[in-house]
């Protein structure tokens, strides 16, 4: 039988910065606390935030893991709409979408509580 | 010896107070200004070569002539990228500040990062596999200089150096390369400092800028956020740090989001200088704002370098106005359908175009998955044309909405900018060769 969990918005227990290099984004999300990075690490996965929100991040999106200073970066490829001397994004360089990934819930044990 | 560098700006329209408040108090041997993105230099090219205004960083000026007269007096030595466009005017027009301010300093310009005469149209752009040919002529193309020419510039006693296109961390790396006489092969040194210096070159990034998030990540006296300080020993760790009195934070969170800023693989950041490797690096809090980072390495730099070729991207046209009250939302949405009908079924117009409703989704288009109606939303419309009259047309149809659209619609604002944009080329080095140009004041 798995242990009872509770839901919370990555907001509540992450950090987020995004930054645009041509039309990739990468976003950076560190734990606010060591004891939630096995939570955010085991359900941020690329795949997730590429399912999540496919009109934006249609490209290759890949992930790097910082164990020791408990973060997670992501590398999401053609998500600027050709970056931002092109885009007709009014953010053309994406900053605003390190908040798409804050906005997803994690699940995190009932004793590590938030 | 511990060497302190600040940052004195991170992007071109960066405030200039911060930088001033750390040549007077900041106690520091080197002030470095990075100013250029990757469509800031194209436009300094557009803008010299029309005569409309100077290659260089257009706020040079007046932050030379704010810092130029505590720099001096306190002995902190410049290295800037703001040379932009034009390295050499801005050389002169920097001596020339100093002259004015009755100032003798050395100026040196470093040259050579223009490489628009090695871009011919059969030359293959590897990103997409396009010929320079396919996207017209090429506007500007510059290669990332590394820090080597900045240091050759400090060994021979320059107060002020200046470039174009230097890399940004090149610009912080290259007095603590100058103070250590590091080798140029010495890539865990090189690695470390270039950490310390990508933590720099964004500025307030660093010190409590693009990080507040209310009631999870506060951020104290935001409305004067400090210059970050870097004090660098020998063996490339560093403490980043900012001024006591002024606003802001240096908090181990604040470093490790900025270390990964505009960052891929955090164990391969690739620079002019060295593969660095931030993946290894330890983080902590040794004091008040003040964060101890060590452990950063690097790796044999890239073989060739990058550039970036500009080519015209023709007019930017984008228009607005809002709707407010019950029903804005399906107010909005019908704008959008008259615009949308109007410019493509009617007129032809069959580029991209973007229509989107600020306030219910545009930033993230229907990422966002927005539940409830708005009722404050703004109708944004944008297109990309190398025909004015598109881009004209635009604007006529969404102030058009005043009168021929849904009821109450107000706060048409419209605007057309001329457009560049970029592709990335890898040159041999050698084929890059830099110069120093001095000037004395």
């Amino acid at each position: 039988m798995s242990a009872p969990t509770r839901a919370v918005l990555l907001r509540a227990i992450a950090s987020a910065r995004a930054g645009d290099k041509g039309d990739a984004l990468n976003v950076s999300v560190w734990a606010l606390e060591p004891r939630w990075y096995p939570a955010i690490r085991d359900q941020l996965t690329a795949e997730r935030v590429k399912a999540a929100f496919p009109e934006v991040f249609r490209g290759e999106a890949r992930r790097y893991e910082l164990p020791d200073l408990h973060g997670l970066n992501f590398v999401f490829q053609r998500a600027l709409a050709g970056g931002v001397n092109a885009s007709l994004n009014l953010d053309a360089h994406g900053k605003s979408f390190s908040f798409l990934l804050l906005s997803l819930q994690i699940e995190l044990p009932e004793t590590g509580g938030a | 010896m511990t060497l302190r560098i600040g940052c004195g700006s991170g992007g071109a329209p960066d405030r200039v107070a911060p930088a001033v408040a750390l040549a007077e108090r900041g106690e520091l041997d080197f002030l470095c200004f990075e100013s250029l993105a990757e469509r800031t230099l194209a436009l300094g090219h557009v803008a010299r070569r029309s005569g409309r205004g100077p290659g260089h960083c257009p706020k040079l000026e007046a932050r030379m002539r704010a810092v130029l007269p505590a720099c001096a007096a306190q002995g902190v030595r410049i290295v800037t990228n703001m040379g932009g466009a034009d390295p050499r005017a801005a050389g002169e027009t920097t001596a020339r500040i100093a002259r004015e301010l009755g100032l003798r300093l050395r100026v040196a310009v470093v040259e050579g990062d223009d490489v628009l005469p090695l871009v011919s149209p059969d030359t293959l752009l590897p990103e997409t596999g396009e010929r320079v040919r396919d996207l017209g002529a090429p506007v500007a193309a510059n290669a990332y200089i590394g820090h080597e020419p900045l240091v050759e510039a400090l060994d021979g006693g320059a107060d002020v150096v200046i470039a174009g296109r230097a890399a940004d961390p090149s610009l912080f790396l290259a007095p603590f390369v100058h103070a250590n006489g590091i080798a140029p092969d010495d890539w865990a040194r090189l690695g470390a400092g270039t950490l310390a210096g990508h933590l720099l070159e964004c500025s307030t990034q660093v010190t409590g800028g693009y990080f507040a998030d209310p009631g999870v990540k506060e951020v104290p006296g935001i409305d004067d956020l400090g210059y970050p300080i870097a004090e660098i020993s020998p063996d490339g760790s560093a403490v980043i740090a900012k001024l006591a009195g002024i606003g802001g934070l240096v908090s181990p969170l604040t470093v490790k989001e900025q270390m990964l800023y505009e960052v891929h693989d955090p164990a391969a950041y690739l620079t002019p200088d060295v593969s660095a490797d931030f993946s290894t690096t330890r983080i902590e809090a040794v004091g008040p704002d003040r964060v101890r980072v060590s452990g950063a390495g690097g790796r044999p730099r890239p073989d060739t370098l990058k550039a970036l070729v500009a080519f015209d991207g023709g007019y930017l046209a984008e228009g607005e106005i809002s709707w407010a009250g019950p029903g804005a939302q399906e107010r909005g949405e019908l704008a959008r359908e008259i615009v949308r009908r109007r410019m493509v079924e009617r007129f032809g117009f069959n580029g991209p175009l973007r229509l989107e409703l600020i306030g219910v989704a545009s930033l993230h288009l229907d990422g966002g998955h927005a539940e409830t109606a708005s009722q404050d939303v703004r109708l944004r419309g944008a297109l990309r044309s190398h025909d004015r009259a598109w881009a004209e047309r635009l604007l006529e149809e969404i102030e058009g909405l005043w009168m021929a659209g849904p009821a109450g619609g107000g706060g048409f604002r419209g605007r057309i900018t001329e457009s560049v944009f970029t592709r990335a080329l890898y040159i041999d080095r050698d084929r890059v060769p830099t110069g120093l140009r001095w000037i004395a004041s």
